[in-house]
């Protein structure tokens, strides 16, 4: 009885979720292996080509180098947002939480404005006397990583924020008072206690990265293309939806197994289960 | 006695709120900028290019679609994801662990692959016609943060109250609406919120299931600067920017800020 109760009440959302997601997907994979060329001819093709190995291991390495600088940058300011007083700290959740709810397209967009030909940082390095001819960088890797920095960070701070405030002051200062000097108390106290918080941004960030479009569309163009630009294009400009499957299933087997391999690591280096 | 912070560290966070709020400014300058180009910081202050907005038929179509979307998408998943976490938390025992695992899946799957495959395998495979197949794609999208915090309200209710009324005659209908649903009121709101504007600002998803006729807002936001590149795009952001502002301020009022940073 309560298990047909629970039943009637999940299934229009089980419904769904498998009708909408994982039949299509599983469907879109599953073409993959169907070609005429036998099962795994598409990834051969896929690895067979330079240039779509070198879109997969650049969106690898820009994934990896945005996941880290957001780790860095994200992990000192949430730091400081969950030692501020009171009044402060709201005032910094909020400047992160806005650009976190403002879209993708504005926050990429805002990057299109400052570093573009004419853009403000170009004219205020002419301005300064720094160059005299405006850089090109837009469509540039550096271009690509630092809006998607901007994207990331406050994710990142917002996440940690809550595992950093759990730290106890008293924590801290029993270190100091123990003789530990404040690197000590970093990387000793400070750092493993913050292990799972830097795991769930790490893994929130590096997907994230690794299945972008919006923001490799408008910075990168055809010039710095990755899995999510290059997956649109074979789909929707060449029409070749078996090349748009494959791209798509190995995106969703890289996504999957980072999740798994990062679950496994929380695991393990969770201070609290060993 | 709270912890002191170097003097470094705290500049150093200065620098990156900076970072973070900066290029949100410089949008808001160019949008009120006088000129046909984009330019910060704005010179003459006008606001024809917010004007310019709804003199574009494209955009004017395209806020409301995408109005449309986030509306009809956010009750959907309402409606069958607050049953969902009522079953998941009030019969737990009964129901397969896989089903919770099964609703964070959306968020696994790349959104652009759950977008390409609607497109492939609903509504190129079987007709469906483009609107319903964005809906049910925006409605997967925002369902697993519908679920997670109406389930992170549940967790808190005591279903002995949802029992008393029950024993004392109330039918099961009428107990939904007068005893639990006024109980996760604030999770509702939460998950109305959040939903919302995810689907409002989704881009890989609506990136395929859109084309001639039909697009949201952000798609258009796409195409235009990839032909344009006047201030009507940064006035287009300050007005999705005001709108988050006024998500905010409801936020606050109903819930207090550090909600979200939950």
């Amino acid at each position: 009885m309560k298990r047909i109760a629970g039943w009637t009440l999940a299934s229009p959302a089980t419904l769904l979720v498998l009708l909408g997601l994982v039949a299509p997907v599983a469907a879109t994979i599953y073409t993959t292996f169907g070609t005429p060329g036998g099962p795994f001819s598409t990834y051969q093709a896929f690895f067979a080509s330079g240039f779509r190995r070198t879109v997969l291991l650049r969106t690898i390495n820009v994934s990896l180098i945005v996941t880290v600088i957001a780790l860095v940058i994200g992990f000192i300011t949430a730091y400081v947002v969950s030692r501020a007083p009171g009044w402060l700290k709201s005032i910094l959740i909020v400047a992160a939480v806005f650009p976190l709810l403002t879209g993708v397209v504005v926050r990429s967009f805002a990057w299109l404005i400052i570093l573009g030909k004419n853009g403000i940082l170009n004219s205020t390095l002419i301005n300064l006397g720094i160059i005299t001819e405006p850089l090109q960088m837009l469509y540039t890797q550096g271009s690509v990583i630092v809006a998607m920095v901007y994207l990331f960070v406050p994710l990142m701070v917002l996440t940690l924020v809550g595992v950093l405030e759990a730290i106890p002051d008293d924590l801290i200062q029993a270190s100091a008072s123990l003789g530990a000097n404040s690197w000590a108390t970093f990387t000793q106290v400070i750092l493993p206690l913050a292990v799972p918080g830097l795991i769930v941004g790490a893994v929130l960030v590096f997907t994230g990265s690794f299945t972008s479009y919006a923001t490799p569309q408008l910075l990168g163009g055809e010039q710095v293309m990755m899995m999510g630009t290059l997956m649109y294009q074979q789909a929707m400009v060449t029409f070749d939806w078996v090349s748009a499957s494959t791209i798509a299933a190995i995106m969703v087997v890289i996504t999957i197994a980072i999740v798994a391999l990062m679950n496994a690591a929380a695991r393990r280096l969770n201070p609290m289960t060993v | 006695m709270p912890t002191k912070l170097h003097p470094a560290l705290i500049g150093f966070t200065v620098i990156v709120f900076f970072f973070l709020v900066g290029p949100l400014v410089i949008v808001v300058g160019s949008a009120l900028s006088d000129t046909t180009y984009l330019t910060f910081p704005p010179q003459g202050l006008s606001l024809r290019w917010f004007q310019n907005i709804f003199e574009i038929d494209a955009f004017r179509r395209t806020i409301l679609t995408s109005l449309q979307v986030a509306v009809i998408s956010t009750f959907v998943a309402l409606i069958i994801g607050i049953p969902a976490s009522y079953a998941m938390s009030r019969y737990r025992i009964q129901l397969p662990g896989w089903l919770s695992t099964l609703f964070v899946l959306p968020v696994l799957v790349p959104e652009l692959v759950l977008g390409f495959s609607l497109l492939k395998n609903l509504a190129f495979q079987f007709n469906a016609p483009i609107y319903l197949s964005l809906i049910i794609g925006h409605t997967i999208l925002i369902l697993p943060y519908v679920i997670r915090v109406i389930s992170a309200s549940l967790a808190s209710f005591d279903f002995s109250i949802e029992e008393a009324a029950i024993s004392l005659g109330s039918p099961p209908l009428k107990t939904f609406f007068t005893v639990l649903l006024p109980n996760v009121r604030s999770g509702v709101i939460a998950a109305f919120i959040l939903a919302f504007i995810t689907s409002i600002n989704d881009v890989s998803i609506s990136i395929f299931l859109t084309g001639p006729g039909i697009s949201t807002l952000p798609i258009q936001l796409l195409a235009h600067m990839e032909q344009f590149f006047d201030p009507t795009v940064a006035s287009v952001s300050v007005m999705l920017m005001v709108l988050t502002v006024a998500v905010m301020a409801t936020v606050e009022r109903t819930l207090g800020l550090t909600f979200l940073a939950k």
